[in-house]
């Protein structure tokens, strides 16, 4: 096998980062960062349906006015859209590339199996596409109110949510979702941490503490809405 | 110790291969695995068989030629090299499995025995120093603070005998690679190829194709020498440094 | 019919390459009156190198940055796994960092006198000057060497000398030099100017018209026999300690490239010039297929004893202070515990043959860290030793923090090997010897942390200065090809052998004869041989050796993977290189370094020298199998360092 590196033809830097499984780790990491700080406001904001209708749907045409006069309606909403979606792309083609690769460089199992560490490393890879389908039915259901049980109302939010988290198959949905995400951040949020290089031995342990408690909190906090729905403290 | 044995047999490359199953007996506790092998193979060479094939040399853990999976661990049950496992990690009766690494990048060669030369190659595209024979400074020229000094050294201490690469679930050769880099990469006479060193090795890895890192932590795991995990998101800053650099090291 | 023991006396042999003059300028005068060879065509040139050790690698990465076409070999699967890998205490340098008297002359002085005058002046002094100039190229590569806290070079004491010149990377040294070598050698492959064969062993040296030119080898994977040709052949394919079947060598070390460069025409000099090391984890049973190193560092802070009293069988922390014998301190007190090696191990073997051994079936001593660890604290204590306790650990379940750890002698490093003038080539133009596969450095017994020292030095300096002066006196060979009559002939005697250990099909493995020959070189050829001893050996050996040809079984055939056939042809060599040994050991009726006659000793049990009859290097001329070879002798002179009875009392 000849030296893939050593050719005279310079690549350029984007194709030395995607051409490489740490770049596209590192792609990874940077798209999971973006979507965690997405995921944290977006739970914030959620936590506003315990004040009222009146509160929640004010916060969200707030977002649909957020920059004005600078920006245009809805145009800050749409950037947000625009990044998100490239990240979700990014995370996900990266994930399924890298995917690919590592099962192709270890095509025979041993014989002998024991259970192994690779439980983090399955659980990301069905935890995301359960994440995945999640948001398709997320952004059809109170996005666009497509899949939306009852009448989707536009610009009415909170019943909108209340409308979602009234069905079984709504509640399950989401809090299966949700657990899936704490699972997903509690190893992904320390795993970027390593493949953007801020592990090290000594940071290790907070690094570990950091992930645990961002991934206890966005999913105590997002279950918390249908739970609120479901024992009608929010109704 | 009476023992049965389930040993990987393969041909060649080419052949497909099966675990056979052997009985040995008389097997003491004082005995190294290998020797256990050995003694195995004194009675196949006897009975008309063919010994099973398996890498060894120095057999005190530092030539990393020895590379069994023993009962699904890459060099058995014990944080060390297949050569350094004694019997008495085992029981009277116990069936042993002994398997080659699997690694798309490490080919079996025949029974035990795989093929590591990648790592080789990983080495080759830029695990060194350029020094020349002949054109070293004077060896105190160059001070080195001891703690990089001992952070090189925990690196050095790879054998390269691929058990990360066997224990990882995605075959991947961070670990490996990593350790040669950090190695490296901190001392100041590592200093000038800093950055192609990192980029050409992490290259070579890929193409040579090894899996990615999943940072499932069971190399580090496996590494007889304890290379540490977080080598590996030293090597990563390192090769993301390079990257930011890139134009200015001719990339 | 001659017997083996008929040898004849041949003409005498010279160095003549070696300078006359004050002996610290001999080196500048050589390489001074060496020819070069144009740097534009070197490139024409190619040179093989056969190992990849420290000797090796460094030789083939320097001949390669020199512009050389480089073609090397090692049977390993990887260039990084040679054997100099397992050195474990450090590399010796004349650099005085510590200030503490050391110099050129006093590492020269230590190591002519540790040999106990057995080596050639000239080539220990290039040694001497040369070690300080290693220490900065590898320091250059990155070997990461221990350091102080401030940042410079660590060194410590070793046996056999009153200074602090050895410099160590942990208890691994030997791991971290050969990296740095074959790192070196990684840069050079990538480079495209060295052609590397792993997994390939030669098994012949292609000799035409009285020049080496080039080699047989058996690529292991395929099985398929090729030759390989060259202008120069560099051997560096280390010792022969696995004769004796135990050894502290790695379990594929091998004699064969040197023995059949022997058969072909190289001289083997002080062929029974072998180390014991002291200081080796006893061995537990018949199953033993190696013995393990502990690191000579450890006679820095550990004390060796016994029991005073015969068959004492209580556990070492039972038998109070006053009722142990520390020997070494007793015997030798100015030297203590870190006199030479091959009196460390004939002094453990005394005190084993009183019935005072330790130990299972009393072949052991007591090595014991309890002061050390009262002294410096444990945590001092692991630092510097932690991985050698691990490793004693690990193999003996024992630990060496709380009981005293148990060693005994065994083999571990061979002086004696292909005879070299000052270029280090052999008698065979165009062959070339390096590291421990030559003879030339350390005389009847070398120190500690100098093999490592001696192996880069003709490696990274020596040969490549040296072999310029061969290659620029033959520019223009004639190419080799397959069809020379030489090369035809070479390379059917090795098809041949290899068929015929395949079809003899007999009722033994090769192991069962390796050690039936192992234990009767340890017996007779081990640490005290006598007269009697090795008649005896050299009347069994050939019995052993047509046992071999007529019940060994080699599984398998010999177009795959077969490591029988591996191991059994390698045999072959041990079972005629054997009785050269014992030959040589008999001849040598002087006790010098780690040959220790019985019949020669002073009236206090010490190795007594007859430096009149016998201050000389053995070279030996092959004939044939089973005939007795011819004796070359190479008279030595010391004008620097007068021969004196050596007293480390």
């Amino acid at each position: 096998m000849a030296l893939a590196t050593r050719t005279d033809r310079k690549p350029s830097l984007t194709r030395t980062v995607w051409d490489s499984t740490v770049g596209k780790k590192a792609v990874m990491a940077v798209s999971g960062l973006i979507m965690l700080t997405y995921l944290a406001v977006h739970m914030f904001g959620n936590l506003k349906i315990f004040f009222g209708a009146g509160d929640f749907n004010g916060y969200a045409h707030w977002l649909r006015t957020v920059g004005e006069p600078f920006l245009h309606y809805e145009w800050a909403l749409w950037i947000i859209r625009v990044v998100l979606v490239a990240a979700v792309v990014a995370h996900a083609v990266s994930a399924y590339q890298l995917s690919r690769r590592d099962i192709r460089a270890r095509p025979s199992q041993y014989v002998h199996r024991r259970p192994r560490a690779s439980y983090a490393t399955r659980t990301m890879r069905w935890g995301g596409v359960i994440l995945g389908l999640f948001i398709v039915w997320h952004v059809l259901d109170l996005t666009t109110g497509t899949v939306h049980p009852g009448g989707f109302q536009s610009g009415h939010p909170y019943q909108n949510v209340i409308d979602t988290f009234s069905t079984w198959y709504g509640n399950t949905i989401y809090i299966v979702a949700m657990l899936a995400l704490g699972l997903h951040v509690q190893h992904g949020f320390w795993s970027a941490a390593q493949t953007l290089g801020a592990g090290s031995a000594a940071r290790d342990r907070i690094l570990k503490t950091l992930a645990n408690v961002l991934a206890l909190v966005l999913t105590l906090g997002f279950i918390s809405v249908p739970v609120a729905v479901m024992t009608g403290v929010v109704s | 110790m009476k023992l049965t044995l389930r040993v990987w047999r393969q041909q060649n490359a080419d052949a497909d291969g099966a675990m056979s199953t052997y009985e040995v007996d008389g097997i003491s506790a004082d005995m190294s695995f290998l020797e256990m092998l050995d003694t195995l193979n004194e009675e196949l060479i006897l009975g008309g068989e063919d010994p099973v094939a398996f890498d060894h040399d120095c057999r005190e853990g530092i030539c990393g030629a020895c590379s069994l999976v023993i009962n699904g661990d890459a060099h058995g049950p014990e944080r060390t090299t297949t050569c350094q496992l004694h019997m008495r990690a085992f029981r009277d009766g116990d069936t042993i499995d002994v398997e080659p690494w699997r690694a798309a990048a490490f080919p079996v060669v025949k029974d035990l025995v795989v093929d590591r030369s990648a790592f080789d190659r990983i080495i080759q595209a830029g695990g060194y120093i350029s020094a020349p024979t002949g054109a070293a400074p004077e060896a105190h020229a160059t001070p080195v603070p001891k703690p990089d000094a001992d952070f090189a050294f925990e690196h050095a201490e790879c054998i390269g005998c691929g058990a990360c690469v066997a224990a990882c679930p995605n075959g991947s050769a961070m670990l490996f690679t990593s350790a040669k880099v950090n190695h490296l990469n901190v001392l100041p006479q590592g200093a000038p190829e800093r950055e192609t060193r990192v980029l050409d090795m992490v290259g070579q890895m890929d193409a040579e194709g090894f899996g990615g890192c999943t940072l499932t932590g069971e190399c580090a795991t496996a590494c007889p020498k304890g290379i540490p995990l977080p080598s590996i998101a030293a090597m990563n800053k390192e090769w993301l440094r390079a990257t930011r650099k890139a134009k200015k090291v001719g990339r | 019919m001659t017997s083996y023991t008929d040898y004849a006396l041949g003409e005498p042999i010279a160095d003549t390459k070696a300078p006359s003059g004050p002996v610290a300028e001999r080196w500048d005068t050589r390489r001074f009156e060496a020819k070069l060879v144009n740097p534009a065509n070197r490139r024409k040139h190619t040179v093989i190198v056969v190992g990849t050790g420290l000797a090796g690698g460094s030789a083939g990465a320097t001949l390669a940055e020199q512009g050389y076409h480089v073609v090397q070999f090692c049977f390993q699967d990887s260039p990084r796994r040679a054997h100099s890998i397992a050195a474990q205490g450090g590399i010796n340098a004349a650099k005085n960092y510590r200030n503490d008297g050391d110099s050129i002359h006093r590492l020269f002085y230590d190591t002519v006198k540790g040999g106990d005058f057995r080596a050639r002046e000239s080539n220990v002094h290039r040694l001497a000057q040369i070690s300080v100039e290693i220490i900065d190229q590898c320091v250059a590569q990155g070997v990461p060497f221990a350091r102080e806290y401030g940042g410079l070079l660590d060194t410590r004491s070793f046996g056999g000398v009153q200074v602090s010149r050895t410099f160590y990377a942990r208890g691994q040294t030997g791991q971290q030099l050969l990296l740095g070598a074959y790192q070196a050698l990684s840069r050079q492959i990538a480079a495209g100017n060295v052609e590397l064969h792993a997994r390939t062993e030669m098994l012949d040296l292609i000799v035409v018209d009285g020049k080496a030119r080039g080699i047989v080898a058996r690529d292991l994977v395929t099985g398929k026999i090729d030759t390989y040709f060259a202008d120069a052949v560099v051997l560096a394919s280390g010792g022969y300690g696995n004769v004796f079947y135990l050894s502290t060598n790695a379990m594929n070390s091998n004699a064969t490239a040197v023995w059949r460069a022997h058969r072909r025409g190289a001289y083997f000099a002080n062929p029974c010039f072998t180390q014991i090391h002291p200081t080796c984890i006893p061995r537990t049973g018949e199953h033993q297929s190696k013995l393990t190193l502990m690191s000579e560092s450890l006679r820095n802070d550990g004390r060796i004893w016994v029991p005073k009293a015969k068959g004492d069988t209580r556990p070492a922390a039972a038998i109070p202070e006053d009722e142990r014998d520390y020997y070494l301190e007793r015997i030798y007190p100015s030297f203590g515990n870190l006199v030479p090696r091959d009196i460390a191990s004939r002094a453990a073997k005394n005190v084993c043959d009183e019935g005072r051994g330790v130990g299972p079936g009393g072949q052991g001593v007591y090595l014991d860290f309890a002061d050390a660890i009262a002294r410096m604290g444990r945590d001092k204590v692991e630092e510097k030793y932690g991985n050698l306790f691990e490793m004693y650990e690990r193999i003996t379940a024992e630990n060496p923090y709380e009981v005293p750890m148990r060693i005994y002698p065994a083999v571990h490093y061979t002086m004696g090997g292909l005879w070299v003038d000052y270029d280090l080539q052999t008698t065979v133009p165009g062959l070339f010897a390096i590291g421990e596969a030559n003879f030339s450095d350390h005389g009847a017994n070398r120190l500690g942390a100098s093999a490592l020292m001696q192996g880069l030095a003709d490696g990274y300096f020596v040969l490549p200065s040296t072999i310029n002066d061969y290659l620029a006196r033959n520019p223009h060979q004639e190419p080799v090809t397959a069809e020379h009559p030489a090369v035809a002939e070479a390379v059917a005697e090795t098809e041949d052998r290899l068929n015929l250990l395949l079809a003899v099909d007999g009722d033994r493995t090769p192991d069962s004869f390796h050690r039936e020959l192992g234990e009767l070189m340890w017996e007779y050829c081990g640490m005290a041989r006598t007269e009697e001893g090795l008649r005896k050996a050299l009347e069994r050996i050939p019995q052993i050796r047509e046992e071999f040809w007529r019940r060994i079984k080699v599984p398998g055939t010999g177009e795959e993977f077969n490591q029988s056939l591996e191991k059994a042809n390698r045999i072959v060599d041990y079972l005629e290189l054997a009785e050269l040994m014992c030959l040589d050991a008999l001849h040598r009726a002087e006790s010098c370094g780690g040959h220790f006659r019985e019949e020669s000793q002073t009236p206090d049990g010490e190795a007594a020298r007859r430096d009149e009859e016998f201050s000389y290097a053995a070279a030996w001329e092959f004939r044939e199998t089973g005939a007795a070879p011819v004796l070359h002798k190479e008279d030595l002179v010391f004008e620097y360092v007068h021969p004196t009875q050596r007293s480390y009392a």
